[in-house]
Parts: structure tokens; C-alpha cells; sequence
């Protein structure tokens, strides 16, 4: 398989968010700021690479019938480094990410990856997936967040865009407004890049 | 914090699907028929209460006791991973019936987010060992709420003119928004 066929797979034909809709709680939830987005999309990718390379180097010592359990554990592990990480050296970041960052674990997307392609791929090509894989996310998740930190604040990145006498829409921070959000997106995703890529 | 606050609190004020993003995975993959939805559910309720006890029980007096905290994620995930298989087995020695109407579904349990979700919330928390197990089944009761009012609006939306690009995942996804929009009244009430 060529590496280019990957990355267009991971970003455009099967992105994980805008086409698979798998790994939503952690995109829909902390996509209010472009911050927080660029944080879990590098939480999200290490993990993603670590996972993938170690299952593909070790895949044929690992027996098919307890397979699931063996990748939870090898993801787990990589999970509570990055959480580790993260809570010592940018504090702020693990407080306003919370719980999502240990709730990567069940992100359907990794387990997803491990079962249907490092287990069964090359450690080079396998590590090439996690990263278009991750790349596909993360473009996914830092549009969301920069929509939502721009209607819903007036900001990017903390830096107020538009003065003091902007009226922010405070529905595009709270929950309603990423659900929202998130199904135009998709909408737009589908008539325009999607369509022209499977033509 | 009382227990009926608790109950509220998690079905209607802090609903896990409309108001803390956990278990959306399953809110959309299995809401497009009502019978699947609320065999969802019903494996739902009965997985997230008996890992949250479960978990919680393990925390205080081996991970706790030990200074083993860190170890947190990983003994939380398989603990709920062969949970799953366990009931799973069981329901199928015990109760063919109710084995029938939920089995299918006890598989995908592992990966729904809020079970492992309220688990950890109910350490953050503090909670009691009555507490944590009165905020699962509330947790769980909301997502079944959730879960049954999305699949009741996607069988009508199913005969609706939809437009070509938004029909399936787009419009399920604003139609939630609309009804998260709907569940932020209930704030304020605890």
C-alpha cells in the first residue's frame, strides 16, 4: 500500500470524525477552544503512533483470542503516559481537558486502528496509518474548535479578535451548540471535498 | 450532596449525553430503531451500575491503600472489559431471555466512554459507596432517555424530506444539539 493512498484514507476518505463518526464524547466535548484542541489532537496522535507501532512489532506473538484485552492494556499504558506528561509539565491544559484525556482509552478510534490495521500491517506502514489516522482527527477537531472559539467567544487562541463591544454567541460554547455545529460541518464535508474525492 | 439531588442532577440537569459529551458513540450508532435502543439501554444501566461499584470498591482498598492511583486507567478498563464478558456468560446461563434482548449489545459496552466515564467521575467526586451507585443508575437512566427520545425522532425522521447532504449523521447530530438546547432549561433546578 502506497503511503500517500494512506493519508488520503486517514484524512479525507475514511476520517475518523467527519466521515466514520467514531471517537465523538472527546470531539464534541472539548473542541471549545482552539487550545484545547490542539492538545488532545497531540494527546490523541502520540498515542495513536506509540499504539500502532508497538501491536504491529508484536503481532504475531499475540494469540487472536485474547487480542482485544492484550491492545486495551498496551493502549492503557501509553493513555496514563500522556496523562502523566501532561499533568507535569502543562497543568492548565490537563485541568481544562479532565476526564478526556483518560477516557482516550475507550476512544473507539485507537482500538479501531489496532484491530484492523496494525494487527495486521508492517511496523513502518502501521506507524504511517497512526499518523494520517491522527492528522485526519486532528484537522477535524481544530476546525470544530476554531469555529466554535471564534462565533462563541469573538477569540482565537485566548487573542480577542473583535474588540470589547463584541457579542459573543454563547451557544457555540455550550453543549448544544458543538452537536449543532458538528452536523453542518459534516454537511458541508459531504457535498464538497467528499464527493469530489470518491469521483 | 442528597441522593435524590444526585438522581436529578444526572438524568436531567447534568444528562451525560447532552450536557458531558459521554457515551455518544452508542447515542448515535444504535438509536436508529427504538427496539435496539432500548436493549442499549437496559445493557447499559445494568453494566454502568455494577462497574461503578465495582471499581469503586478496588479503588478505596487496593489501589488507595497501595498508592497505586496511577494505575488507575488501566485496572478501570479491565475490570470493565471482563466485566462485560462475565455478564455477558452469565446472562446467557441464567436468563436466556433477558440474554436475548440485551446480549448483542454487552460486547460494545467495553468501548462506551461513560461507563468508564462515571467510574472515574465518582472517585473525582468523593462519593460514598451509596452515592457512587445512586449516580450510575442516574447516569444510566439519563442515557436511556436520551437514547429513547433520539430513536423515536429518527423513526420519524426516516419518511421526513431531508436534504441529500445532511440526511443520517448531520441531521441526528443537530437534531441532538436542538435537544440538548431543550435539557439546558433544567438547570438551575438542583
Amino acid at each position: 500500500m502506497k503511503i500517500s493512498t494512506i493519508f488520503k484514507n486517514g484524512i479525507i476518505k475514511e476520517n475518523p470524525v467527519l466521515v466514520q463518526l467514531i471517537g465523538m464524547c472527546s470531539v464534541l466535548a472539548i473542541t471549545n477552544t482552539v487550545e484545547n484542541s490542539l492538545a488532545m489532537s497531540a494527546a490523541v496522535i502520540a498515542v495513536l503512533l506509540l499504539s500502532n507501532i508497538v501491536i504491529s512489532s508484536i503481532r504475531k506473538l499475540i494469540p487472536s483470542k485474547i487480542r482485544i484485552p492484550i491492545f486495551i492494556v498496551i493502549i492503557a499504558t501509553f493513555v496514563t503516559m500522556v496523562e502523566m506528561f501532561m499533568e507535569a509539565y502543562a497543568v492548565d491544559l490537563y485541568r481544562s481537558l479532565g476526564i478526556f484525556i483518560p477516557l482516550i482509552v475507550v476512544n473507539c478510534l485507537i482500538l479501531a486502528r489496532a484491530e484492523s490495521f496494525a494487527s495486521k500491517n508492517g511496523v513502518f506502514i502501521s506507524a504511517m496509518d497512526g499518523l494520517a489516522m491522527g492528522l485526519g482527527y486532528s484537522i477535524a477537531i481544530i476546525a470544530l474548535g476554531t469555529v466554535r472559539e471564534i462565533f462563541g467567544s469573538g477569540s482565537f487562541l485566548g487573542m480577542s479578535l473583535f474588540g470589547e463591544n463584541f457579542q459573543a454567541a454563547a451557544v457555540f460554547v455550550s453543549p448544544a451548540g458543538a452537536f449543532i455545529l458538528l452536523g453542518i460541518i459534516i454537511g458541508i464535508f459531504n457535498v464538497t471535498i467528499k464527493n469530489k474525492a470518491t469521483n | 450532596m442528597s441522593l435524590f439531588a444526585i438522581m436529578v442532577s444526572t438524568i436531567l440537569v447534568n444528562n451525560y449525553i447532552f450536557a458531558r459529551f459521554l457515551g455518544i458513540c452508542p447515542f448515535l450508532g444504535v438509536s436508529n430503531k427504538m427496539e435496539t435502543a432500548t436493549g442499549m439501554g437496559l445493557a447499559v444501566t445494568f453494566v454502568t451500575t455494577l462497574a461503578s461499584i465495582i471499581t469503586y470498591i478496588i479503588q478505596r482498598n487496593i489501589l488507595d491503600t497501595l498508592g497505586l492511583e496511577y494505575l488507575q486507567t488501566i485496572v478501570f478498563i479491565l475490570v470493565i472489559a471482563s466485566l462485560v464478558q462475565f455478564v455477558e456468560l452469565a446472562l446467557k446461563k441464567i436468563s436466556p431471555g433477558l440474554y436475548s434482548a440485551m446480549g448483542v449489545f454487552l460486547p460494545l459496552i467495553t468501548t462506551n466512554c461513560m461507563v468508564l466515564g462515571v467510574a472515574i467521575l465518582n472517585i473525582q467526586e468523593g462519593f460514598t459507596l451509596v452515592q457512587t451507585a445512586t449516580n450510575a443508575v442516574g447516569a444510566s437512566l439519563g442515557f436511556f432517555l436520551a437514547l429513547i427520545l433520539i430513536a423515536a425522532l429518527r423513526e420519524k425522521m426516516d419518511i421526513a424530506d431531508i436534504p441529500e447532504a445532511l440526511a443520517g449523521f448531520p441531521i441526528t447530530l443537530i437534531a441532538a444539539g436542538l435537544m440538548s438546547i431543550a435539557f439546558s432549561g433544567f438547570a438551575g433546578l438542583v
